[in-house]
């Protein structure tokens, strides 16, 4: 199986995060070719069409779509944004290509600007991504001095001006309009949409947001080709996508593979179920994701289309292990106190439900729970969903729905018996 | 236009509409919290979940735009679900305190729980309870029943500006607080308590007074401003227990300034009078109507016998009503007296001969607004005309483009365009935008200004002033309180009036009080009679007839020492008089020094008659409540008078008479907007080496209510103002100290105040608020005056 070909395709060099290193692995040739050639935007945005290279952030919308929404023509400024804000628990891809592969996002936010003319680009890193922010920070540095970035960058005309800029440590932040509120200097919450960020987004102008994984997937895509990509991996799901596996497997760690690898295939390269224990459940894209009890895992690839057939979905790829000795409720108390922990607050639905949820799955935890308690679960989540401005309100909900969906009998059985 | 169907219904409303606002359009009933029609729209509260086809999931009608054809359900299934859901949620942590909650009974959480809560929560586990704080006087809280609505905090952002409130913490600990825990201070404040769906902030001096049901509510007009706010009282038992607004989209759309909104406390002060008080050998006592009216015409009658008619001086409140104000100089013109005057704020009258029939904004209110460019010549204009403040910050939004010439830098709440600050200096400043404007439109017919302006250059500042109206399409120049203020403000008229013609604007001025405009058409100015036609024998002005005592005053409705510019002056002359009437519905330690007789006379909410405003709108107030004591209306006072002083044609049997009489010459007037001006013969402008003393009014000194409205006194804007306030240059150079007291010696005294440092102030002016105990020394406004440590 191929591996690291996209975002970790510098990792076997020394001192891989250097300007040296990415550009020996051939970076920035395409963004070169780009500004030599003053390639025509709409066959950039073709390929990536053609690759069907979808957000790598979570909610998975075709890259090359979201690109074509901003009219290059149009007058006023324009913005591209990279959302490093990597907050969903079990994530962890975004800070490895911080550290180790910064200026392949650099590359992927210039030709992104130049796509839709776009003269100004943020990198929003996630507050506690000291290490990574730095590396960012140094490539950046690296990357101006080298004139890959700033005015008339290699004498094109073409003005590309990026900054990275570092979150406080709010989870919101990570939903793309709150991250444009706290860029802005705001307190980040989300905002209502429509008016979408193409529209409307950083100080009302036109912005492209995506996330670091995708930005950093688009210089590889078109030095080898939109067919290149779309061949690895199924069609819908063409390409590359890095999985963060963690939990009880021999080998956690970010997996570069191509989508629509077997689940088990997956958990192979992680070095298989930790102590030999059997598996038990796995949440397959980040804390958010319904989770699959094991029996569902055989037949599982993962890619988006299958994830969702299954009830669940692919998210940012932060794959969960659980083995047999996991408490499934012990694991939803501590889902749900990060959601009321990481609500913005703002829509009565999220900000009343999660804290309700947390206190009723910690009295069970406590011992005092009832059976009745779990249809309230249920209920109370089912009432968050689909109520919110945006999507906190789902991913604090699908949790505890799908726990109790396919654990309910394990719930039942530890009411009466804590404590 | 375009057609959706709501419930079935076909309804056709403008595109862009939100969905909410077209059902509130026909009456379809959609449960709200965060929506509100004059803030932004944040859809956080997801109360107004409803139905929409092809929509996978309920939709919040507050943000969904309509498009055609759209098909929404507002009570179907999929719609109630989702409302009982939200509903339920905001229940859960809310303390269901009703019963010791003074928004119950009107309570909108209360209202829609009715249709949509169940009667038994599900939820079981702790409510949240959060701190509260003290917002200061006016706003009391009870955080812990808020439902993170924030519609407060979008007033101050979006209504108000200024971000006094705001949401702090996130999840089930997002709360509404003020910034380290500072009061609230805004001169609007008190909006904030309407907007409150829920008991969270509600009004501090209305606590636990009343419930909403037993009140009765009284439209009525606010008495302090020139805007005429519409505002209702509610009323228990022949009191009045708060003020709320009355949606008057023309005027003050829904809000309030919280000096029409508390002032009401005054009503029921220790001051009121119960009866006519009269002072009898040195010893005052209650008098009977008969005798103390009896004794006012017979005290007139003696002082014009013995040294004439001109010895009688009549000073009227522009707060009082037309009516009384009309019945106050034919009672007095009757009796041969000449000298009356309502211009107590007021020191140059070189204008009066071209004064028109009455002042005005020279525009409709709600046009304000639409100002793309302004031009406000001195004017604190938040702090003077709060509801005017307000619009002129949309003016500022929209994008239009807000320009101010004013002795110090006062702070506004939204971003101006070009800031002149002149001290005294009005006349160069002006003369400088006009001589700019006549080379910017080239304008030639204007041959005796231009010779006027000849050696006037203007600065970059002028220049930007006078392009910026001239880019404007709807341009407005208006005059404040502090140009009218002025020794020089018939100069100053006269020059805003020539910008005003130089760039085809128009031309108003802010006029004090409530009623200055029905105190001139009823002929309460020495020159004219009612109507505006010339006075055969004009008498003294309010200067004239306080800078030389006289023999007799009629004081109506007022207190001397702070609503005459002349202050404690002023009080010297009158009680120097033989005879001196005082009509008032307060007694004052002053009042019993200097007067021989009180009249109690009602105020506002106990009085009916009529206002004009500065859009000239005429409007009538009805009393909402009997007269305190044994109080009267003033009109039926002044008639009795009549017929004592056995005056012919004064037999108004009722007010409709009196009003009918005057409103012949209103005879419906619109706001003028055409105005003349003798062009000032010589500019003047002489730079003062001397100390000068720049005094704005004290926003809550305005007149006997506000200073009697205890909660008003204690607010930011009534405790911080008797200070001296100056810049640090101006202090260094005064050698006093900020904190430290400093003496301030003036034409009229000498007075005592605390040193402030306010780099706002200019260099050589100090800034002491006029109209306070503590400042009633200071002269008059603009003048010289020395300070220095004591």
């Amino acid at each position: 199986m191929l591996q690291n070909q996209i975002c970790y395709r510098t990792l076997h060099l020394p001192e891989s995060w250097t300007l040296k290193a990415y550009e020996s692995a051939g970076g920035y040739q395409v963004w070169r070719k780009i500004l030599r050639e003053q390639t025509p935007p709409e066959q950039i945005i073709a390929e990536l069409k053609l690759s069907s290279l979808r957000g790598r952030g979570g909610a998975g919308f075709p890259t090359g779509l979201k690109w074509s929404f901003i009219n290059r023509a149009a007058p006023g400024q324009k913005y591209v944004v990279c959302n490093s804000d990597e907050g969903e628990p079990g994530t962890f891809k975004d800070r490895s290509i911080l550290l180790y592969n910064p200026h392949q996002m650099i590359e992927g936010m210039a030709i992104a600007g130049y796509v839709m003319g776009a003269t100004v680009g943020y990198n929003y890193i996630r507050g506690e991504f000291v290490q990574p922010g730095a590396r960012a920070d140094a490539a950046l540095k690296e990357a101006y001095a080298a004139g890959l970035l700033g005015n008339n960058i290699l004498n094109s005309g073409f003005d590309f001006n990026l900054y990275n800029t570092m979150g406080a440590g709010a989870y919101i932040c990570g939903e793309e309009t709150a991250l444009m509120d706290s860029l802005e200097g705001k307190k980040g919450l989300p905002r209502f949409k429509p008016p979408f960020p193409a529209a409307h987004g950083v100080y009302g102008c036109p912005t492209t947001i995506n996330n670091t994984e995708t930005f950093a997937s688009v210089p590889v895509i078109l030095e080898k080709g939109g067919q290149w990509h779309l061949e690895h991996g199924k069609p819908n799901n063409g390409g590359f996508k890095i999985f963060s596996v963690s939990g009880h497997v021999n080998k956690p760690g970010n997996y570069e593979i191509p989508l629509g690898t077997p689940f088990m295939e997956l958990l192979e390269l992680a070095g298989g179920m930790r102590d030999g224990k059997k598996l038990k459940a796995v949440i397959p894209g980040g804390s958010s994701a319904p989770v699959l009890p094991a029996s569902m895992m055989q037949d599982i690839t993962m890619d988006y289309d299958c994830l969702a057939k299954a009830g669940t979905m692919l998210g940012s790829g932060a794959v969960i292990i659980m083995d047999e000795s996991t408490c499934m409720v012990k694991v939803l108390a501590r889902i749900s106190e990060f959601y009321a922990e990481e609500s913005c607050g703002q829509c009565t639905p999220c900000r009343e439900g999660t804290g309700w949820m947390e206190r009723m799955l910690h009295r069970i935890l406590a011992g005092q729970g009832q059976i009745s308690d779990l249809d309230k679960l249920d209920q109370v989540a089912a009432n968050i969903m689909g109520r919110t401005i945006c999507a906190l309100g789902d991913a604090a909900a699908m949790p505890v729905r799908s726990f109790i969906k396919h654990f309910r009998s394990e719930f039942a059985a530890y009411i009466p018996n804590a404590g | 236009m375009i057609k959706i169907e709501i419930d079935g219904r076909e309804v056709s409303a403008e595109p862009g509409s939100m969905l909410i606002q077209v059902a509130d359009k026909v009456g379809i009933p959609i449960p709200r919290f965060c929506y509100h029609k004059k803030l932004s729209v944040a859809a956080n509260c997801r109360m107004c979940l409803v139905q929409v086809e092809k929509a996978p999931k309920p939709l919040p009608a507050c943000a969904t735009p309509i498009t055609e054809g759209m098909k929404v359900w507002t009570t179907s299934p999929q719609a109630v679900e989702a409302q009982r859901a939200v509903m339920e949620f905001l229940l859960i942590n809310h303390p269901l305190d009703c019963p010791i909650c003074d928004q119950g009974g009107e309570c909108e959480l209360q209202d829609v729980s009715m249709q949509y809560g169940n009667d038994i929560s599900r939820y079981t586990e702790a409510k949240r309870v959060v701190e509260d704080h003290n917002l200061g006087p006016l706003i009391a809280t009870d955080l812990t029943r808020c439902i993170q609505c924030t519609r407060c905090v979008r007033f101050g952002e979006e209504i108000s500006g200024e971000r006094e409130l705001g949401a702090v913490g996130r999840g089930e600990n997002l709360r509404i607080e003020t910034f380290m825990h500072r009061h609230v201070n805004s001169e609007v404040s008190g909006n904030v308590i309407d907007l409150c769906p829920v008991g969270a902030l509600t009004s501090k001096p209305f606590r636990f007074r009343a419930r909403a049901w037993e009140l009765t509510e009284h439209a009525m007009i606010s008495p302090h401003d020139c805007v005429g706010s519409h505002l209702y009282l509610h009323v228990l038992r022949q009191k009045v227990m708060r003020v709320v607004p009355k949606d008057a989209e023309e005027i003050n759309e829904t809000w309030l300034s919280d000096r029409d909104r508390f002032s009401y406390q005054a009503l029921t002060h220790e001051d009121r009078l119960h009866s006519p008080m009269l002072e009898r050998q040195g010893i005052w006592g209650m008098a009977s109507w008969i005798e103390a009216l009896k004794y006012t015409i017979a005290g007139i009658k003696l002082v014009i016998d013995s040294y004439g008619a001109d010895q009688v001086g009549v000073l009227a409140s522009p707060n009082a009503t037309s009516e009384e104000l009309f019945l106050l100089q034919e009672l007095m013109r009757g009796m041969g007296v000449t000298s009356i005057d309502h211009r107590l704020r007021q020191q140059d009258f070189s204008g009066d001969e071209h004064a028109p029939i009455f002042p005005s904004l020279g525009m409709e209110i709600k046009d304000f607004e639409n100002i793309d460019a302004l031009l406000l010549i001195g004017s604190n204009l938040h702090k003077e005309q709060p509801i005017l403040g307000l619009k002129a910050r949309k003016i500022a939004l929209k994008g239009g483009t807000v320009s101010v010439i004013n002795p110090a830098a006062f702070n506004f709440n939204f971003t101006l365009h070009a800031h002149e600050v002149v001290g005294n200096e009005f006349i160069a400043t002006l003369a400088g935008v006009a001589k700019a404007l006549i080379a910017l439109t080239k304008a030639a017919s204007f041959a005796e200004e231009i010779k006027l302006l000849a050696k006037v250059t203007p600065t970059v500042t002028q220049a930007q002033i006078a392009q910026a109206l001239l880019d404007g399409k709807k341009r407005s120049i208006v005059l404040g309180q502090l140009a009218l203020m002025h020794p020089q403000a018939e100069k100053i008229s006269a020059l805003g009036k020539l910008i005003a013609k130089l760039c085809a604007a128009n031309f108003g001025v802010l006029s004090d009080g409530a009623n200055a405009a029905g105190a001139w058409l009823a002929g309460c100015v020495p020159h004219r009679l009612p109507g505006g036609a010339p006075s055969a024998k004009p008498g003294k002005n309010v200067l004239q007839m306080l800078e030389k005592p006289l023999r007799c005053y009629i004081l109506y409705g007022l207190e001397l020492e702070f609503d005459s510019l002349l202050g404690s002056q002023a009080l010297q002359s009158v009680k120097q008089a033989d005879f001196v009437v005082a009509f008032s519905p307060f007694q004052s330690p002053s009042l019993l020094e200097v007067a021989d007789l009180i009249i109690p006379i009602a105020p506002f909410a106990e009085n009916s008659g009529s206002y004009i405003n500065c859009e000239a709108k005429w409007q009538d107030i009805h009393a909402a409540i009997e007269p305190f004591g044994d109080s009267r209306p003033g009109w039926k006072i002044l008639r009795v008078l009549g017929d004592l002083a056995q005056l012919q044609h004064f037999k108004y049997d009722n007010l409709d008479l009196i009003s009918n009489k005057i409103h012949k010459f209103y005879a419906d007037r619109k706001p003028i907007n055409e105005f003349s001006y003798n062009a000032p013969a010589e500019l003047n402008v002489t730079a003062s080496s001397n100390l000068l003393c720049i005094s704005p009014l004290s926003l809550y000194s305005v007149d006997s209510l506000t200073r009697r409205a205890t909660a008003l006194q204690n607010t930011h804007d009534a405790i911080k103002h008797p200070t001296v306030q100056m810049n640090s240059v101006t202090a260094n150079s005064l050698q006093v100290k900020h904190g430290e007291r400093a003496q301030i010696k003036s034409t009229a005294g000498i007075s005592f105040l605390p040193v402030e440092i306010n780099e706002r102030v200019p260099d050589n002016c100090v800034l002491v608020y006029q109209a306070l105990a503590q400042t009633l020394n200071i002269g008059l406004p603009y003048g010289a005056v020395e300070v220095g440590a004591c």
